[in-house]
């Protein structure tokens, strides 16, 4: 495609900033440099799964499908996957191969005024990694719970005079009550700030040390926590599906996840939750995956890799959906067994009628027959309605998922604490395994900017870096910590990711080149990408991220911002109630969402300012310095 | 029926200590094929006189156990209109158990710690133990021979001895 080549963009100095391929040969065959490789090629694929497959696949994949139509949620989805996950997962994979350089140093040798892509990889990077780990923190904090029967939050605890239960959870339900009190201690708005809650400040300190000690050497370490993080969601996984399958109810849950409804391809949201779940479940514009690949060797055939970690990732999402759903249509089948079970018996009550005249097959003739000749009695019973259908898609998602529905479904099963134990696992290996790329994309910039003096050992750049993190995470574990966790998840984790991926797509094809970036290939992997790639590459993927990212600043800048809180004061308790954010929160959405995006034009002025003003005295100094670090040795 | 309304005097009986009940002081009326009925109890001496109800409820409450286990029923599924099960009390721990996995999983994460900490740090030593170490081989072997050939010197050491090289000295006279 002639046009394209004419699109690209000045950019002298290219040469002088990157090894050349006759280089790359040398520094393989003779197995030089300083730069940390991959033992085999098993750790490098376990890690870059474990880096993609997440949390999000197991509770935010199942609702989305659950609520776009089922089955029919999987043809936007597995579309976009094609469309735009595999090109850019690529595009990553065979870049950090080539340049061999994490994030920050891939975009400086790209072209200096790109940096700033660099800094908002890292800064995503590190926004999301303090608020992924106390998601984590609260896992452990169950997980530390299960080792009990029964189980804490299978039953409501006694008042303080032991008359009956506590009121906060009978008005709402055991695993409601020990989420948001006895885990989270939730304060009812984000001003109140509620103080440190002690169990979890120990819990997230617990998380970060784990971390620490599977990433104190860089992926020296992490190659080898790798074989248990990223294995072990599947084998927990294959067991709770192999479980949920014997227990009554769980087919009618499958049916319902899968049951295809084509006319929600109409709407546009599904399109849009399709595309924005693809990008945000390849943990894609983090810088993470760029340093993975920049650790393998020059020849690996990164195409394939991409193609396989893709379908890896599709299969997990759809597997873990399938797993959560049977779970959950057996919660449902229960409560709606309990529901039918209680009518009866206050219809048996109060008519008097026979035990076991009732039962659900004459359920629905009873009641209206009843209904008929006792209408004043029938109507001061107050029977709650039930349907299968309303339990089935009170679809939950998020911690929501983890934390109330499936711990309330784990409670009903025979050998609670087991299930309990192995959930929360599980739970654990997705999210650490997936922090492990978080904290690649944090350190490695950090190294690149020489932010650390040289004489701090590896060891002690990730023990400082840890120490910070957990600090600061100390937000999240206040009273009102649920609701900032919330805030940084919307606003932290979204835009600016979705900036930063249009970007690298842009300065990959037309800053430094399609026609480089071909030929880059044709060395690498031997042969040149066909027309599929080149198409998606050049115009088909930054169109689909482009009009995503346009659909959510529009859509988020739009509407009032609302958050919901638990507060056992409000009439509707409990249900979760809407409140809106008080100002000052605004200051702090921006400085999230707006301090990376900008940093993208901004490191660029700030780059040209430079240039300008060293131009006249350094001219020299600079093109003799940027001559040196052509050759390596 | 004989069996509950025997059991209920045993109740009563053992609650007010120096009365006897007989079964014949349980009344029981309004039967229903759901299995469930009134009754009211009368004083031993005087059968037109009814207990009051606190009473008879006090009586149930502290010995339901008894009439419960007497039909193998529970709780649940032996109802009293307008008694409410008294609370079992809550298990209460002394050490939570959560904190004794939390000390486990705590104690091996900083063993694992300390242990690579400490393998970096042997390792960088036997390095510099390492690099010394050949710098003063090289110092020493400099000082011996003229010519500089020192492949003895290098096989006393850590090398091997190739002995490929060393015997074509005996053959190669040209």
């Amino acid at each position: 495609m002639g046009w394209s080549t004419r699109l690209k963009m000045p950019n002298p100095g290219l040469d002088q900033r990157i090894l050349s391929h006759a280089q790359l040969e040398r520094l393989e065959v003779e197995e030089a440099g300083e730069r940390p490789k991959w033992d085999n090629k098993a750790q490098y694929m376990l890690t870059c799964v474990g880096f993609c497959v997440g949390l999000g696949n197991v509770w935010r994949f199942p609702y989305l499908c659950q609520s776009h139509g089922g089955g029919a949620f999987m043809i936007p989805f597995l579309i976009l996957l094609v469309l735009e996950g595999i090109p850019l997962l690529h595009l990553e994979f065979a870049i950090g191969q080539r340049l061999r350089k994490g994030s920050m140093g891939v975009w400086r040798s790209i072209n200096p005024y790109m940096l700033g892509v660099g800094i908002a990889s890292m800064c995503v990077s590190l926004l999301v990694s303090l608020y992924y780990n106390t998601i984590i923190a609260w896992v452990l904090w169950y997980f530390f719970n299960s080792f009990q029967d029964p189980l804490p939050w299978s039953q409501c605890p006694v008042n303080a005079n032991r008359t009956g239960l506590e009121w906060e959870c009978e008005s709402s339900s055991p695993v409601d009550y020990f989420w948001y009190r006895k885990t989270l201690n939730t304060t009812t708005v984000i001003d109140e700030s509620g103080g440190l809650q002690w169990w979890m400040v120990l819990c997230l300190i617990s998380a970060w040390a784990v971390l620490y000690v599977c990433c104190i050497r860089g992926i020296e370490t992490t190659g080898k926590a790798v074989y248990v993080t990223s294995t072990l969601p599947y084998v927990v996984l294959t067991i709770f599906l192999i479980r949920g399958l014997t227990l009554k109810g769980s087919i009618s849950g499958v049916k319902f996840l899968f049951t295809p409804d084509l006319n929600e391809l109409a709407n546009p949201a599904t399109w849009l939750d399709a595309g924005a779940q693809v990008f945000y479940s390849f943990s894609l514009a983090f810088g993470g995956l760029i340093s993975f690949s920049s650790y393998n060797s020059v020849f690996n055939n990164c195409e394939q890799d991409a193609v396989i970690i893709s379908i890896i990732n599709a299969f997990t999402s759809v597997f873990a959906a399938t797993v959560i759903y049977t779970i959950i249509g057996f919660r449902a089948t229960q409560r709606y067994d309990d529901c039918l079970a209680g009518n009866i018996l206050t219809l048996l009550n109060t008519f008097d009628i026979e035990e076991g005249n009732i039962t659900e097959s004459n359920y629905d003739w009873t009641l209206s027959t009843l209904n008929t000749t006792y209408p004043e009695i029938f109507s001061s019973l107050q029977l709650k309605t039930c349907n299968l259908n309303t339990f089935l898609s009170e679809g939950v998602e998020g911690t929501g998922l983890a934390f109330i529905v499936f711990t309330e479904a784990i409670t009903k099963m025979p050998l609670a604490p087991l299930w309990s134990v192995l959930f929360f696992v599980m739970l654990f290996c997705l999210g650490l395994s997936s922090m492990f790329g978080n904290i690649e994309g944090v350190l490695v910039p950090l190294q690149d900017l020489k932010v650390f003096p040289k004489s701090w050992s590896k060891e002690t750049i990730s023990g400082v870096t840890c120490v910070v993190c957990c600090c600061i995470g100390l937000i999240f574990v206040q009273g009102s910590g649920n609701y900032w966790l919330a805030l940084f998840d919307n606003f932290a984790g979204s835009i600016p990711l979705l900036i930063t991926g249009f970007c690298e797509m842009v300065g990959v094809v037309y800053v430094y080149g399609i026609d480089r970036f071909n030929e880059d290939l044709v060395f690498m992997i031997g042969h040149k990408p066909n027309i599929f790639w080149q198409a998606t590459w050049r115009v088909i993927s930054p169109l689909i991220m482009l009009v995503i990212f346009l659909f959510y600043f529009v859509t988020t800048m739009s509407k009032e911002l609302f958050y919901i809180t638990w507060d056992p004061q409000s009439d509707k308790f409990p249900t979760l109630e809407q409140k809106p954010y008080p100002t000052w929160v605004y200051v702090i959405i921006f400085l999230l969402a707006g301090v990376p995006s900008l940093a993208v034009p901004g490191a660029a002025v700030f780059t040209a300012i430079r240039k300008r003003c060293c131009s006249t005295a350094g001219g020299a100094e600079m093109t003799s310095s940027s001559q040196e670090k052509a050759l390596p040795l | 029926m004989y069996l509950f309304r025997a059991v209920l005097a045993f109740a009563m009986q053992s609650y007010k200590d120096n009365v006897n009940y007989d079964v014949s002081n349980i009344v029981v009326c309004d039967e229903t094929v759901r299995v469930s009925f009134w009754f009211v109890v009368t004083t031993p001496g005087n059968t037109s006189e009814l207990l009051p109800k606190e009473e008879v409820e006090n009586a149930i409450k502290k010995f339901r156990n008894r009439i419960n286990s007497a039909f193998l029923l529970t709780d649940q599924t032996l109802d009293f209109v307008g008694i409410s099960p008294t609370l079992a009390a809550p298990v209460h721990y002394d050490n939570p158990p959560w904190l004794i996995v939390f000390g486990v999983v705590m104690g091996l994460v900083c063993a694992g710690i300390v242990a690579m900490l400490i393998s970096t740090f042997l390792q960088k030593a036997r390095s510099k133990k390492a690099s010394a170490d050949s710098a003063d081989e090289e110092d020493r072997s400099g000082t011996i021979a003229g010519n500089g050939i020192h492949c003895e010197r290098i096989g006393e050491r850590d090398g091997i001895y190739n002995r490929g090289f060393a015997d074509d000295d005996r053959f190669t006279k040209l």
